[in-house]
């Protein structure tokens, strides 16, 4: 197995599938300066997507680029977290996956940068400067709706319920992640779990929120095991492709 | 003989396909050109991952040169070090200005929650009694502001560190 092509497909489908995720909110936002923002950190999860697979491209020596990766591959064959990949719901269940996911997102930046690997370093540095951006939007509206009205709490806690479970995916560890790390390459995922568990405590305290005691934990992210949702995000970001392959805008 | 320097001048009329008052060396996305014999070797960044007009930048920079006599120009896109606001010219803040876009303040919009947004004056009437409407704006580098006392909507070009 090419180990480094493995761990930055997994950073790359994270980031691909999140951004496919929040473009379907293009034109459905609650209000025109939302659906700004959720567009906009589509447009660069998008672009971080596309500078993860390039690279990926690259280190795997086949000749597929960022669009064959992206679009030509089967379900088994991408590597993202559980939790990117589930649905939009409601805005509070939106906002809920996006805080988790860039309250991850923006410690393992903030060592990735530092990488051995000056390419992965370089998307990082980048991509970091995005997240703080998306990570401040995400966890102002969860404490916002969980500080909000008896409605708005609700929703936000239920949207913590039904995502907790995915959480415990987003840091799976195994020969990859410890190869990686080996070689200067990947960071300690136990210092970005501290970080990520810091940052949730504080927030879901502020929106006066609780994690839910049932401790049902689901993985396979980063396998390839995916949830029934996965196959229909894929239809869709995949059908321009496989209905007129090699088409180009 | 044309060098180095007759093609930087040649870039500045190659302008942000989002921002037009803006050249590419004005926005410091234009990072390094390389001539050797017939070859030209030219580097950008982009302003944020996902920046839809690097395409179009790449497209308008060959062409601008192919235009000047420069057969063989390759463009190369690279990600470090990450651009930054700092990068942004004196003129081009300037031109943004009487755009009417908000220039980077020299402040990154805290990251401390709820933090007071960032003081930006309005770019029509200079007033500092304005509002962040939206830290997401009409592009990935702007954010969205209105000016309390002329009532005038604009875009901040937001800093970036
Ligand atoms: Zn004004």
């Amino acid at each position: 197995m090419n180990t480094l092509f493995e761990y930055t497909i997994r950073l790359a489908d994270d980031s691909l599938i999140l951004g496919h995720r929040m473009s379907e909110w293009c034109g459905h936002g609650p209000i025109l300066e939302e659906d700004i923002a959720l567009t906009n950190i589509a447009l660069d999860l998008v672009g971080q997507a596309t500078s993860f697979l390039a690279y990926a491209g690259e280190t795997e020596g086949k000749k597929r680029d960022a669009d064959a990766l992206a679009f030509l591959r089967f379900d088994r064959e991408y590597k993202n977290a559980l939790l990117v990949e589930q649905p939009n719901g409601d805005f509070g269940m939106t906002m809920m996956r996006q805080f988790l996911f860039d309250a991850f997102r923006k410690p393992l930046f903030e060592r990735l940068q530092h990488s051995s690997d000056k390419q992965l370093a370089a998307i990082a540095e980048k991509s970091l400067k995005e997240t703080k951006y998306h990570l401040k939007h995400s966890s102002e509206w969860v404490i916002r709706l969980g500080d909000g009205t008896e409605e708005s709490n609700g929703r936000i806690q239920d949207a913590l319920n039904t995502l907790w479970r995915y959480t415990p995916d987003l840091f799976y560890a195994d020969e990859v992640d410890q190869e990686m790390q080996q070689q200067g390459i990947a960071p300690d995922m136990a210092a970005v779990y501290a970080d990520w568990n810091a940052t949730v405590q504080h927030v879901f305290q502020e929106a006066t929120i609780e994690i839910p005691s049932n401790n049902w934990k689901q993985t396979g992210g980063r396998k390839g095991l995916h949830s029934e949702h996965m196959g229909h995000i894929l239809a869709e970001l995949q059908y321009m492709q496989r209905a007129y392959p090699n088409m180009e805008w | 003989m044309v060098t180095e320097k007759d093609i930087w001048e040649y870039l500045e009329e190659v302008s942000d396909p989002e921002i037009p008052v803006l050249s590419i060396v004005d926005l410091g996305v234009l990072r390094a050109v390389k001539l050797d014999d017939e070859n030209c070797h030219v580097t950008i960044t982009p302003t944020y991952s996902g920046c839809p007009a690097m395409k179009m930048i790449e497209v308008q920079i060959i062409e601008k040169l192919q235009e000047k006599g420069l057969k063989n120009v390759t463009v190369d896109l690279v990600l470090s070090p990450a651009w930054t606001t700092d990068w942004l010219s004196e003129s081009g803040r300037n031109k943004l200005r009487e755009y009417g876009i908000a220039p980077p303040e020299n402040e990154v919009d805290k990251s401390v929650l709820f933090a007071e947004p960032t003081v930006v004056p309005c770019p029509k009437c200079h007033s500092k009694n304005t509002k962040m409407v939206s830290q997401f704006g009409s592009t990935a580098c702007k954010a969205h502001y209105t000016c309390n006392d002329c009532l005038e909507p604009f875009d901040y070009f937001k800093c970036l560190k």
